[in-house]
């Protein structure tokens, strides 16, 4: 065994300088490396690879994206491989990632990181670590108002009654990312169907084509006549095209795979941020340490309405779409919900990340809810339960 | 004349023993014949140069400094765990529970460092985590031992049940310890005040490796000049002959899977508190179960597993290299690894059987020259030096009886 490794260690190293001759013909162009929590087959880190590819053939720049990087230390030594490879900003997707982004930057002080959907850029204090997200609350609440429409159709058309008009929604985790997702979405149901409630469940990860599937059977059964869903397999679309109900998705359209039950997706488009970080970077200005990319920016987007969408939504979304990016819609208007029986008149939210998840910052601002609002942070924090939603377990 | 083949196409035969120098030649062909399979299947289904491929698997292990240390300190911990296993192998007690005893390991050095971590000075809670960090893998290894030694229970699911209980105890507690609410992770533990992070030698990485060829070492003499070691082999061999002896099997056995457990909580505390200085579901990566691919490939000799482990990263480092620089999927990377593994652990086969062909037959013939066989009334003659085999007439029947 001894004599086999030897001899593998020498053929190792053989190729090693046969690598190394082969390498040596490096381009002097930038350099820009991402990392993905899984690879294309996740809804989300395909949206966030396309967007890639897109910034940097955009800005002619070279792009090394390495996928399937666990939220450990293998961000850390994927981030600190990027910068050794001459990487001059590095992205990477994924919540968890944060610390170890935030452990990486601190180490190399010359190179640009950024976090998409992190928390504490702003209370690090590191000039070359940036957090990035987008006001996606929007592109739900646009999603949920062709839900709304659906709802009414077939009320109209006599499949269900207004009483039944009950939503279901699977979410990841139960924090504000995903409580601010569904709620916006909610909100935006219920301001073209008044009678809309809505069931939600937690499946405890990100990425689980079996639990997402069978809470989405599980909402149905529970009498869910349209499902939506904050998590990043198909296992919610296809269990809704099993079972011919309509569906709204997210991160991308899902029409090829259910061509009767789509009705639209909300996605954010990553590639304004990248393009803006990627050359911000290039010309030695700065990156903003909290970016919120909005629908006006073009960071917000729905996707081509489906067939299974009630006539003259498109038409409808425009206009509320025209709407919020005037600033005469708000999403998170107070007026429009309760909180236990309540108007929620002021609101301290968990800004500054802390242990204690205390709230420290007034969020309440000219009467409605400042989600990702300038000052405060980019990533949601909008973690109220309103009322005339219904959480059926909060394990997670 | 009826025609006879009812012997099978060929035997397996066990080989009495093959010089190391045949060893080495069926290995090093068994991963020449893998570099082709390789290259033919990277050709037919990317089209791509199968020469890049190969490039960038080294490029993964040893493209940086940084990439080689990497590649070390990962070697360093599936060789520990490896290491923690063979013991109870040695004592053909199979324990595929390396992974939960990893966990739980892991678990006990991360609730030190959450629960006491600004409370106790450093050096003492450090001292804390390595207690709760190998007891508590001690104990994972010691309770299916004690089953199978009162009740002779199958360790085999006793140890794989118990990787399933430490995975849900662990994700319970990243709910209870989760940083934000509702996020369903833990994130570094005392990022800034770096309490309970164990110290670094040297470099961050070298602190695991140091640690790696000590139990290696020691894992060795234990097994072959300890009084404990040779118990180990004896209840291996017989339950009976160990009763006989006067060894107790059942204290053995206990015993050899708290070792076993405890090494197993320290590559926990190496985990936690040394590289990831998190904890998840997910922080010992399976690597409980690719340790016993490592150790049986070893043939269960410590100094051999380093080689062992270190091929299975050299690998994995190289699979996930090709995803990136070749922009291929990481599941082409993880076929280019079973294709290798498959040659690798093929050609141990051939090392230690060997194919005997019915023409086979014909080949230790021709030292014996001639040679006959009766059956049924019916002699055949095998022809040597054609290899076919052909019935002889009733006059040269009796000739060969009478040469008989």
């Amino acid at each position: 065994m001894k004599k086999f490794l030897s001899v593998l260690l020498i053929c190792t190293m053989l190729v090693g300088l046969v690598g190394c001759t082969g390498g040596a013909k490096k381009s002097d162009s930038f350099k820009v490396g991402f990392i993905f929590l899984h690879d294309e087959n996740s809804t989300y880190d395909l949206n966030f690879i396309n967007a890639a590819k897109e910034a940097c053939d955009l800005l002619g720049v070279e792009y090394i994206l390495k996928t399937n990087i666990p939220e450990g230390q293998e961000c850390y030594d994927a981030a600190c491989e990027l910068a050794d490879a001459g990487c001059g900003v590095v992205f990477a997707d994924s919540f968890g990632h944060e610390d170890y982004m935030i452990e990486a930057a601190k180490e190399n002080p010359d190179v640009q990181f950024c976090h998409s959907t992190g928390t504490k850029a702003h209370t690090e204090g590191l000039s070359n670590y940036h957090n990035a997200f987008a006001s996606i609350y929007e592109g739900r609440y646009l999603a949920g108002v062709a839900a709304g429409m659906k709802l009414n159709e077939m009320i109209a058309n006599g499949e269900i009654t207004e009483d039944q008009a009950k939503i279901g929604y699977i979410g990841a985790y139960t924090y504000a990312e995903v409580i601010s997702g569904y709620s916006s979405f909610f909100l935006g149901a219920r301001s073209e169907c008044p009678s809309v409630t809505m069931d939600v469940t937690f499946t405890g990860s990100w990425y689980d084509e079996t639990a997402e599937k069978e809470a989405a059977t599980k909402l149905i059964d529970g009498g869910c006549v349209l499902i939506s869903q904050h998590a990043d397999s198909m296992g919610a679309p296809t269990a809704c095209e099993n079972a011919g109900v309509p569906d709204v998705s997210y991160n991308g359209s899902t029409v090829d795979a259910c061509p009767n039950t789509f009705i639209v997706s909300s996605k954010i488009n990553w590639t304004p941020y990248f393009t803006m970080a990627i050359k911000n970077t290039m010309e030695g200005k700065e990156i903003p340490t909290d970016y919120v990319g909005t629908i006006g920016t073009g960071s917000v987007e729905l996707t081509d309405f489906g067939p299974a969408a009630a006539p003259g939504t498109a038409e409808r979304v425009e206009e509320v779409k025209n709407n919020l990016i005037a600033g005469t819609t708000k999403v998170f208007d107070v007026a429009t919900f309760t909180v236990d029986g309540a108007p929620l008149d002021s609101y301290m939210a968990d800004v500054d990340t802390d242990p204690e998840y205390q709230g420290d910052h007034e969020v309440i601002v000219d009467g409605y809810f400042s989600e990702s609002g300038a000052g405060f942070r980019s990533a949601p924090y909008f973690d109220v339960n309103i009322d005339g939603i219904n959480l059926l377990d909060t394990a997670f | 004349m009826k025609s006879k083949n009812s012997e099978p196409l060929f035997h397996i035969v066990k080989r009495k023993s093959m010089p190391m120098k045949n060893q080495m030649l069926v290995r090093l062909l068994a991963i020449a014949a893998a570099v082709i399979v390789c290259a033919i299947v990277t050709v037919i289904t990317t089209g791509m140069n199968p020469l890049s491929v190969f490039v960038a698997v080294f490029e993964g292990a040893f493209g940086s400094a940084r990439k080689i240390w990497i590649t070390l300190q990962d070697t360093a911990i599936l060789l520990i765990i490896a290491l923690a296993l063979t013991p109870a192998f040695n004592m053909k007690f199979w324990n595929i529970g390396g992974e939960g005893q990893v966990l739980i390991g892991g678990l006990g050095a991360a609730a030190c460092m959450i629960e006491l971590g600004d409370k106790i000075p450093d050096p003492l809670l450090v001292l804390l985590m390595f207690i709760s960090s190998v007891g508590l893998g001690a104990l994972w290894g010691a309770i299916p031992a004690l089953f199978k030694a009162k009740w002779n229970t199958n360790e085999t699911l006793a140890t794989l049940m118990m990787n399933y209980i430490a995975i849900q105890i662990v994700a319970f507690f990243t709910i209870y310890w989760e940083v934000p609410k509702g996020s369903g992770k833990i994130g570094i533990i005392n990022q800034t005040t770096n309490a309970g992070w164990l110290m670094q030698v040297g470099n961050k990485y070298m602190l695991t490796i140091i640690i790696s060829v000590l139990v290696m070492v020691g894992t060795y003499i234990y097994l072959k000049y300890t009084k404990h070691g040779y118990e180990v082999s004896v209840v291996g061999e017989s339950e009976m002959t160990a009763r006989y002896a006067g060894i107790r099997s059942g204290v053995v056995i206990v015993r050899t899977m708290i070792i076993s457990g405890a090494l197993c909580g320290l590559v926990g505390l190496l985990l936690v508190g040394g590289i990831h200085h998190t904890i998840t579901t997910t922080i010992a990566g399976g690597q409980g179960f690719t340790a016993v691919m490592v150790s049986w490939l070893a043939q269960f000799q410590p100094f051999a597993m380093a080689g062992a482990a270190f091929l299975i990263i050299f690998l994995s480092h190289g699979a996930a290299e090709i995803s990136t620089s070749c922009g291929l999927n990481q599941s082409f990377g993880d076929i280019i690894t079973g294709i290798i593994l498959f040659f690798i652990i093929g050609c141990e086969f051939f090392i230690r059987y060997q194919l005997v062909f019915r023409s086979g037959a014909h080949v230790q013939m021709e030292i014996t020259n001639v040679q006959t066989e009766v059956s049924d009334e019916q002699t055949e003659v095998t022809d040597t030096k054609l290899g076919v085999t052909t019935a002889q007439t009733e006059d040269s029947n009796g000739k060969e009886e009478a040469n008989q």
